[in-house]
C-alpha cells in the first residue's frame, strides 16, 4: 500500500490538479484552450504508445496511422455519412482495436528494428491511403464540420470548455489503465517480456499473445485520441495521419518517460508547450527543441517522470536501509512495501 | 512411477543430429541427471522437454498426457519449470518483482481485474505474493527481496533463477548446470538446495557438470554423446560403464571438471 503522502502520489494529485484548473487560469484566449484540448487528445494516443513502447519495448511507428484511422472514421462518419458523434467514436475505437490486432499477427512476428521499420511501412500506407483515396477521403481537402459530441442535459459539448473536460476525462481513464495495468500481473508480463523474451517464455508466458494484445490495446488508444481530436479540430486533413505525428508522439513519451503512469502526460504538454513558445521560428524550432531533447536523453533517459521516480525511491531507500545489511532477512517491513515504490507513478 | 516419459525423440537442425533417438524416464520425485560432454545435446533435450524447440522425431509424455511440441507457456502451465545455463533474470527489477514473475502462469486476473481491482484481484495478489515470499525463503534469500537483480552476488542470483521457476509451482524441474562457475563451497549449498527441492515433493532433471556433485544427488543417470545415448542407470553403474569412461570420464576428464 502506498503511504498517503508518498511523492508519487503528490506528483499525481499535482498533475491531476494543474490539468483540471488549467483552462480557468490560462483559458481567458480560446486558443489556448484549444492547444490544450487538442494536447489531451493527443496525449491519449501517447499513452497507447507508452503501453507498446513502454511496457512491452516494441518500438511501434505505425501510430500516428492508427491515430489518423481514428480521426477519419469520426470524421467522415459524422459527415458524409450523418452519423451521430458517440456511435461513430465506438467504431474508430473497434476499428482500431480490430485493425491492430489482425496487424499485429503480421507486425509481431518481426523483432525490434524490423518491428520499427514493419510499423513504419504501416503507417505510411495508412497515411497514403488517407491522403490519395480522393473519393472517400477527399483527399487534400480533408474533412470539414466534423460534428461535436451531442450533449446531455445542460452539457454543450459545443463550448470549448466543455469539450477540454470531456477529452481529460478520457485522458485520466487512459492514464488509469495504464496505472492499472503496470499494478496488476498484466504489467509484469508485459514487462518480463520487455526484458527477456525467452526468460518470460520460460515462466509461462505466451509472448505472441500478450504482445497482440499490448499493441491492440495502443492502437485502441490512438484510434480514441484520434477520434476525438477530429471532433475538438472539426477540421481535419492527411496530416493527423502522418509519419510526422508518430514521431512527435515519440519525442513527447521520450521527454515524459517511458513506462511510466505520468509520462505521456507530462511530456505531451510539456514538449507542446515548447513547441507554442518557439512558435516564430516555425520550422526552425527544432533547431532549439533537438538539443533539448538530446540533453534529456543523456541525462535522463527514462524521461522526466522516470527521472523524478528514481530520484525519490533513491531517497527512499537510503532512508529505509540506511544500516540495512543485506542477506539479513527483515520480514518487519510491510510485505506490500516494495512494489510502491516503482509502481506508484 | 514415472513422471515424463520420453520415447525416440529426436531434433536435427539441418543434418546435425543434436538429440538423436533419445529414451528416457523420469521417475516422480527423484533427481534425474543427464551428462555428456560439449555438444552432446543435453541443452537440446531440455529445450524440447521445456518445448523451447520442437522435435523432428518422438514423443514427450507429462503425467500419462502428451505434450510433445507443445509450447513454453503451455508446459509451464502443465508443471515444468526451467532455468537456463547461463542465469537469465529480469536484471532491473527487484529480486522480490523477478519471482512474483514466476506468478503470472498461475495467476487467473484479467487486465479488468485489475483495473476494477475487483476482490479477485486483490486476493490474487496476496497470494501472489506469499508464494512468492515462500519461494525466495526456500531458496534461502528473502533478505535480498528488494536488492535490483543484477546487483546481487552470483550465487544469489542463481537462487533467484530457481525460487523463480519453483515459484511456478513445478512438478518437475529442469536445471541447467545450476553450479556452474559457483565455487566449491557454493556448490555443497547447492546441492543442499536441490535435496530439498526434492524432499519438498518436486521432481528434479539435472544437466550438470560437475561429475561429483551428479554421482552424488542424482538416482538415475542418462549419458549423451553426439545426440544419442550411450549409458544410462544408477550412479555407481555409470561409474563402471565401459562406455561412459570411453566417450567422457576417460579421455577428458579433467577438462570435463575444468569446464564445469
Amino acid at each position: 500500500m502506498t503511504t498517503t503522502f508518498s511523492p508519487q502520489r503528490i506528483g499525481t494529485v499535482l498533475v491531476a490538479l494543474a490539468l483540471l484548473a488549467a483552462p480557468l487560469t490560462l483559458g481567458g484566449e480560446e486558443y489556448v484552450l484549444r492547444v490544450l484540448t487538442v494536447g489531451a487528445t493527443y496525449a491519449i494516443a501517447v499513452y497507447g504508445m507508452n503501453l507498446i513502447l513502454g511496457l512491452t519495448g516494441q518500438l511501434s511507428l505505425a501510430h500516428g496511422g492508427f491515430f489518423g484511422i481514428g480521426v477519419y472514421v469520426v470524421g467522415l462518419l459524422t459527415t458524409d455519412y450523418h452519423w451521430a458523434f458517440w456511435p461513430s467514436l465506438a467504431v474508430a475505437v473497434v476499428a482500431t482495436a480490430v485493425g491492430g490486432y489482425v496487424a499485429g499477427v503480421v507486425a509481431l512476428r518481426t523483432h525490434e528494428e524490423y518491428f520499427a521499420i514493419f510499423t513504419m511501412a504501416m503507417g505510411f500506407i495508412i497515411f497514403l491511403v488517407i491522403s490519395r483515396w480522393e473519393s472517400v477521403t477527399h483527399a487534400h481537402s480533408g474533412v470539414s464540420g466534423v460534428k461535436f459530441p451531442e450533449g446531455f442535459g445542460a452539457v454543450d459539448f459545443s463550448e470549448p470548455i466543455v469539450m477540454y473536460y470531456l477529452v481529460l476525462v478520457f485522458l485520466l481513464g487512459a492514464a488509469y489503465v495504464t496505472y492499472a495495468v503496470r499494478r496488476s500481473g498484466i504489467g509484469r508480463t508485459l514487462v518480463a517480456i520487455r526484458t527477456s523474451e525467452d526468460l518470460a517464455r520460460s515462466i509461462g508466458v505466451n509472448v505472441g499473445l500478450n504482445k497482440q494484445l499490448a499493441f491492440a490495446a495502443s492502437t485502441t488508444l490512438a484510434g480514441l485520441g484520434g477520434g476525438l481530436f477530429a471532433a475538438v479540430q472539426g477540421f481535419v486533413g492527411p496530416s493527423a495521419a502522418g509519419i510526422d505525428l508518430t514521431f512527435e508522439m515519440l519525442m513527447f513519451i521520450l521527454v515524459g518517460g517511458l513506462g511510466t503512469v505520468l509520462g505521456p502526460v507530462v511530456g505531451t504538454f510539456l514538449v507542446l508547450f515548447l513547441f507554442e513558445f518557439f512558435q516564430d521560428f516555425e520550422a526552425y524550432r527544432f533547431l532549439v527543441l533537438g538539443p533539448i531533447i538530446v540533453v534529456l536523453v543523456i541525462f535522463a533517459p527514462r524521461g522526466i517522470v522516470g527521472y523524478l521516480n528514481q530520484f525519490v525511491g533513491r531517497v527512499r531507500s537510503r532512508r529505509a536501509n540506511g544500516s540495512r545489511n543485506p542477506g539479513r532477512p527483515h520480514d518487519d517491513r510491510k510485505a506490500e512495501s516494495t512494489t510502491d515504490v516503482k509502481e506508484a507513478l | 512411477m514415472t513422471l515424463l516419459e520420453v520415447r525416440g525423440l529426436g531434433k536435427h537442425f539441418s543434418g546435425l543430429h543434436a538429440v538423436d533417438d533419445v529414451d528416457l524416464d523420469i521417475a516422480e520425485g527423484r533427481i534425474t541427471a543427464i551428462i555428456g560432454p560439449n555438444g552432446a545435446g543435453k541443452s537440446t533435450l531440455f529445450n524440447l522437454l521445456a518445448g523451447f524447440y520442437r522435435p523432428t522425431s518422438g514423443t514427450v509424455r507429462f503425467h500419462d498426457r502428451d505434450i510433445t511440441g507443445m509450447s513454453p507457456h503451455r508446459t509451464v502451465a502443465h508443471g515444468i519449470a526451467r532455468t537456463f545455463q547461463t542465469t537469465k533474470l529480469f536484471e532491473d527489477a527487484t529480486v522480490l518483482d523477478n519471482v512474483l514473475s514466476g506468478r503470472i502462469v498461475r495467476s487467473r486476473s484479467t487486465v479488468f481485474d485489475a483495473v476494477l481491482r475487483t476482490p479477485r484481484h486483490r486476493r490474487e495478489e496476496r497470494l501472489n505474493l506469499d508464494k512468492a515470499m515462500a519461494a525466495l525463503e526456500f531458496t534461502g534469500i528473502a533478505g535480498y527481496r528488494d536488492e535490483i537483480a543484477a546487483s546481487v552476488p552470483q550465487e544469489v542470483q542463481k537462487r533467484v533463477s530457481i525460487a523463480l521457476a519453483l515459484a511456478t509451482e513445478p512438478q518437475l524441474l529442469l536445471l541447467d548446470e545450476p553450479a556452474a562457475g559457483l565455487t566449491e563451497e557454493e556448490t555443497v549449498g547447492f546441492a543442499q538446495l536441490i535435496r530439498d527441492i526434492v524432499a519438498d515433493g518436486i521432481t528434479v532433471g539435472l544437466v550438470e557438470h560437475r561429475m561429483s556433485m551428479v554421482m552424488s544427488l542424482a538416482d538415475h543417470i542418462l549419458v549423451l554423446d553426439h545426440g544419442k545415448e550411450i549409458a544410462s542407470g544408477t550412479p555407481d553403474a555409470i561409474r563402471t560403464d565401459p562406455q561412459v569412461i570411453e566417450a567422457y570420464l576417460g579421455a577428458d576428464h579433467a577438462d570435463q571438471e575444468g569446464a564445469g
